[in-house]
């Protein structure tokens, strides 16, 4: 029969670390779920307008983006003041966003073309004109479906 | 004997951590992209002939917006937060008013019978190319918002619920009774070349 041995030194007992991964779990479901993954770069400075009538876009993968707004300071330089349209990671002209689309769509699959959906995403300040451009193109390009991005108001 | 430490109990680790996990679940806003959400109309093929819609001037509500972002709507200057109701008067048109859109009579079934509405309607909503973005999606919000209200309330009256927690054949039916017709006019280039 082997006699337990005692150390006749005191010892600290090792620290348990047996809840360690609960912890980094935790961190990792944490930053999970606050980080809402970024789409593209943004070149362009928007804020968006606000309303009450919101729906939700649910499916991201039938979700295509169009930024509107004026560039952010890094491109101000090269690219003016002006309200300019941003398509995946690149200024884009109104006229090529139909082209854009259409791109995306045939990308996409067969059974999705139908059900996809276009979020413009513009700033509150922006003109009209460029959204009627916008939209015009859209018809062109048969993606009927689209959405203003817009955040809640909560009063008047 | 040297003297031992006990050790720590950890067990309830586990409990604190998943109790700090749910609390910033719930906690943290996650940012959801959301919008109101539009349809656009089919476009025009460019060889087609550009008809003129026959639309009776009683069905036709004209919502404008100039460039100072100020409402014309039927030919009377409006603020933004009177839109609502009288989009909602136009649509529903409970006073059978002659200047208001025609009401036709259709039996929906039970638990409807047979209502009055206004199936000719058209919200049509006209905008200048130096109108701001913002106060185009507020007129957008406001006539969607009237729609939603009148169908909320016609889902209260029949069913005493909300309109969202209907059937989708109920839901579809009370889309009948207030469907929904937000026209946007083809872009003009008013003062162009």
């Amino acid at each position: 029969m082997a006699k337990i041995r005692r150390n006749d030194k005191r010892e600290m007992p090792a620290l348990n670390t047996s809840s360690l991964p609960d912890i980094i779990f935790m961190l990792l479901f944490f930053f999970m779920s606050v980080t809402s993954m970024k789409e593209v770069n943004f070149k362009v400075h928007f804020t968006n307008p606000q309303a009450t009538e919101l729906t939700k876009l649910e499916k991201k993968s039938l979700v295509r983006y169009i930024y509107v707004g004026t560039p952010t300071a890094e491109f101000r330089k090269q690219y003016g003041a002006e309200t300019r349209i941003q398509l995946d990671d690149a200024f884009a002209d109104a006229k090529e966003v139909g082209d854009y689309i259409i791109n995306e769509r045939s990308s996409m699959k067969e059974s999705d073309q139908g059900l996809m959906t276009v979020s413009i995403k513009a700033d509150k300040e922006t003109k009209m004109g460029i959204i009627a451009d916008i939209k015009q193109e859209l018809r062109r390009a048969y993606a009927l479906k689209i959405n203003y991005a817009a955040t809640q108001r909560t009063s008047y | 004997m040297a003297k031992k430490i006990p050790e720590i109990n950890a067990s309830s680790m586990a409990d604190i951590s998943f109790l700090l996990l749910i609390f910033f679940l719930v906690t943290t806003s996650m940012d959801v992209n959301q919008g109101l959400a539009r349809r656009l109309p089919a476009p025009i093929p460019p060889d087609a002939k550009v008809e003129d819609t026959d639309i009776n001037k009683r069905n036709l509500f004209v919502v404008k917006i100039n460039w100072e972002n100020k409402l014309l709507v039927q030919g009377q200057e409006l603020d933004v937060r009177q839109l609502r109701a009288k989009a909602k008067e136009f649509i529903a048109n409970p006073e059978d008013k002659a200047d208001m859109p025609k009401l036709y009579e259709e039996d929906f079934g039970q638990p409807f019978g047979t209502l009055k509405y206004t199936k000719e309607h058209v919200i049509s909503v006209q905008n200048d190319a130096e109108t701001q973005y913002q106060a185009y999606l507020e007129v957008q919000n406001e006539l969607v918002r009237a729609y939603n209200e009148l169908r909320e309330e016609c889902a209260q009256k029949y069913f005493h619920k909300s309109y969202n927690e209907l059937d989708e054949e109920w839901q579809k039916k009370i889309q009948k009774i207030y469907p929904q017709k937000i026209s946007e006019a083809e872009p003009k280039n008013y003062g162009g070349k």
